[in-house]
């Protein structure tokens, strides 16, 4: 195997888990939008809780992917950086003002209605954060791009605004909408909060069906290339018809309501959409001109960033693992250092006064 | 504003904003460990409520630290292009292990945040450790990349391109461990007086209480120790540029021409046109005794390069000034402190001793900030030391000012909405009255 495919591998696999972890944040950031009835209240309690011990780790496989991309492949990385300049502001914006209003939200020790106002833009920014993320995807695979580091590009003359990136676009803040709701179901604690994801689960996923069909269409007319490259690569049929019977299941699931069985289905329907896609870019970082082969680095700086992948992952899994075993194995009883803080507060004061 | 201008005030005004949370995220996370290190020892609950508090600033900090890092991440390629196409081969190697790094300190801040009544008391206390240690290594690896672009190790240039590249060779160049080392003491120094100072300033507040006394003893300590540390580390750095990066250090002294027993100038301002530094205080054979530990070693100045080619001089000058005079303030302050503990405990009595921590806690972060400006204003106008200029870096993308004024806009909200909300947690909290001794 050479160096430069498996290296391609592990973004990927990054990108995947990405996806699944980072991508299902985003996705109960934009619940928080719809979180609505008598139940709000308590809606948003379950997507806080979901989301506070585990985002920070699931937002750091998208620095995996851009260390991994500038370090193995950085004419590729230097490329995206100087002709979707606008875009990746946005992105960044979003990124920011998600992660930063959340906890600012989770903190926040004045009026109330600061702290919802808060609360607006962590949903809104974390609902247009995917948008621009699918939206990078869809422009790195649509090929209308000249690519080169010299030419100028510019801020305003948006490359990637056109039917196909943002239908990419659409199609992953959907589908991270229906993976959040999907895994929220299974961390409700009681039922009707678990009907209310469920409802939301349904509602997204047949949503984000017909954004993948519209993807589909608009690739024949936009981006020839990536539609042919799912039509013929074997990789991509496969991955699409597991996605189709993942899709299946997770539905059935859903319906059942057996949701620990659904939120597997819709994870494995994500992955294998990604991958798909993956597939059918191959060998193409940002089309037309970059390929993993033109823009990677020499053989031996792909195996050193290999060798120091093995020995981070080494460390990265098992401590991943204690990470959800933790915080998603056990159904919520809250945090327990806030409920706590008061308590030892008066334990302090008591001591002080014993003292004096 | 053209490019090369706004790209450096965007990077800069980037990176003066994460130095200030990675800094705090390498330190506060040890602060906390310690804190329940001796509450589990002492079952004394003031170190448990502050374990508790320096968490909840951990996790706000962490949190914008986190954030801002990603801007970084993505300005290196928004920004130099040309730079991450030529050097990212090179210096991705320590980007990459950061990334590992980031994602144990994300994990294990997680366990130790949400984990108090979920996970057993060793393995909450070991979270915290790991927690310390993989801040610190963090802040080594990403040192690890800047010290390369000061010595650029691991490669052979070809006609222009790097080739023969060895990361672990270019990660481990000449710069790296004096200035890593450099960095994380430079980060517990910062962070340890300016926790001690917030403390001393609650403690004159709210009367003498166990709560801000145990929290000046831990943070002080840390600040202290590794300022005392600071003075030789920053010997050996220097020595480091007398030899390869001796115009660095000329630019720093104020040194403009090669000398023979060059003397140490202590302040002064340097007159780039006329080649001299002038008001400086002059101690005979200095900088010669402190670059080479000779007093006849010949120092290097500026005089050996065009004009054309020397750093901002005197904005380079000034920083140094600011960082050592900083330092040398501190050391004196740590002493000090060591010299009042070891006569009369406990140092909440004095409130002359209290005052003056008050007054020096910032200085911590004005020396990190101003010694982070030499290394970087140092090396111009190089981006990697003698091989690419900045300017030949930078991208040609127009409308840069978009990013730079979008970018600037939301840091000031960041960073104005972060100090209001650490005063109400620290300071602000009613509750806290209680603390006081009546």
């Amino acid at each position: 195997m050479h160096a430069d495919i498996l290296l391609s591998i592990v973004m990927l696999l990054a990108l995947v888990l990405y996806s699944l972890l980072g991508g299902a944040d985003y996705g109960a950031g934009f619940l928080d939008l719809t979180c609505s009835g008598p139940r709000k209240e308590r809606q948003r309690a379950v997507i806080a809780s979901a989301i506070q011990p585990v985002w920070e780790t699931n937002h750091v496989w998208l620095i995996l992917v851009v260390v991994l991309m500038f370090s193995g492949f950085p004419a590729a990385f230097s490329a995206i950086g100087a002709r979707l300049p606008g875009l990746l502001l946005l992105i960044l914006l979003g990124i920011v003002l998600r992660g930063s209003s959340f906890v600012f939200r989770a903190y926040f020790a004045g009026d109330a209605q600061t702290q919802v106002y808060w609360g607006r833009v962590f949903s809104i920014s974390s609902s247009l954060t995917p948008f621009f993320l699918g939206i990078v995807i869809g422009a790195i695979s649509n090929g209308s791009a000249p690519v080169s580091v010299s030419s100028r590009g510019s801020w305003f003359r948006v490359a990637w605004l056109e039917f196909f990136p943002l239908s990419v676009g659409l199609l992953s803040l959907c589908l991270f909408a229906y993976l959040a709701a999907t895994y929220l179901a299974v961390e409700a604690p009681d039922r009707e909060l678990q009907d209310d994801f469920r409802r939301r689960a349904l509602i997204s996923g047949g949503v984000s069906v017909l954004a993948a069909t519209l993807t589909y269409l608009l690739a024949g007319f936009y981006a020839p290339g990536i539609r042919e490259g799912l039509a013929s690569s074997s990789l991509s049929l496969a991955a699409e018809l597991g996605a189709v019977f993942s899709a299946f299941f997770a539905f059935r699931s859903l319906i059942l309501r057996r949701y620990r069985r659904a939120r597997v289905a819709a994870a494995a329907q994500v992955a294998l959409i990604v991958i798909g896609w993956a597939g059918a870019q191959f060998p193409y970082l940002f089309r037309p001109g970059v390929t993993l082969f033109n823009s990677a680095a020499p053989a031996n700086v792909l195996w050193d960033l290999l060798l120091a992948c093995g020995a981070g992952g080494l460390v990265l899994f098992p401590s991943l693992y204690l990470l959800l075993r933790v915080f998603k194995e056990r159904r919520g009883t809250g945090s327990g250092s806030e409920s706590n803080l008061q308590e030892d507060f008066l334990q302090v004061s008591g001591a002080e006064e014993r003292r004096t | 504003m053209d490019n090369l201008l706004t790209a450096r005030s965007l990077m800069g005004l980037t990176l003066a904003f994460h130095i200030i949370f990675a800094a705090v995220g390498v330190s506060l996370p040890l602060m906390m460990t310690v804190a329940e290190w001796r509450w589990r020892g002492t079952k004394d609950p003031a170190y448990l409520l502050l374990a508790k508090r320096w968490a909840k600033g951990t996790a706000i900090l962490f949190a914008v630290g986190a954030v801002s890092g990603t801007v970084l991440s993505f300005e290196l390629g928004l920004l130099w292009p040309r730079f991450m196409e030529h050097a990212g081969a090179v210096i991705g190697m320590p980007f990459s292990l950061e990334g590992f790094a980031f994602f144990t300190e994300a994990i294990f801040l997680g366990i130790y945040l949400y984990g108090w009544d979920r996970v057993p008391a060793t393995l909450h206390l070991a979270s915290g450790a790991i927690v310390a240690i993989s801040g610190a290594l963090s802040a080594v690896f990403v040192t690890f990349a800047n010290a390369w672009m000061n010595t650029p190790t691991g490669f052979d240039l070809l006609q222009g391109k790097f080739v023969n590249i060895h990361p672990f060779a270019a990660m481990l160049s000449p710069a790296a461990v004096p200035q890593v080392v450099h960095m994380v003491l430079a980060a517990y120094t910062a962070a340890g007086f300016a926790t001690a100072g917030i403390h001393g300033w609650l403690l004159l507040r709210r009367g003498r209480n166990r709560f801000d006394e145990v929290a000046i003893a831990i943070a002080l300590t840390i600040g202290g120790v590794a300022v005392l540390a600071q003075s030789v580390s920053g010997d050996a750095l220097a020595q480091m540029d007398a030899t390869r990066q001796p115009m660095k250090l000329a630019s720093l002294e104020g040194q403009f021409h090669t000398e023979k027993g060059a003397p140490l100038r202590i302040g002064g301002l340097p007159y780039p046109n006329e080649r001299k530094t002038k008001y400086a205080l002059e101690i005979p054979y200095g900088l010669s005794l402190l670059a080479f530990h000779r007093a006849d070693s010949v120092v290097a100045g500026l005089d050996q390069e065009p004009q054309s080619d020397w750093p901002n001089v005197r904005m380079v000058h000034i920083s140094f000034q600011i960082m050592v005079g900083c330092g040398g303030l501190l050391s004196l302050f740590a002493l000090i402190s060591a010299w009042l503990a070891w006569r009369s405990r406990p140092l909440g009595i004095h409130k002359t001793f209290l005052k003056a921590l008050v007054l020096v806690s910032p200085l911590g972060f004005l020396a990190l900030e101003a010694g982070w400006m030499v290394t970087e204003l140092g090396r111009q106008p190089w981006v990697i030391y003698k091989i690419m200029r900045t300017s030949e870096a930078v991208t040609s993308t127009a409308n840069v000012n978009v990013t730079f004024f979008a970018l600037t806009g939301v840091y000031f909200v960041l960073g104005i909405t972060v100090i209001w909300l650490l005063s109400r947690h620290v300071i602000g909290s009613p509750r806290q009255q209680e603390l006081e001794v009546s």
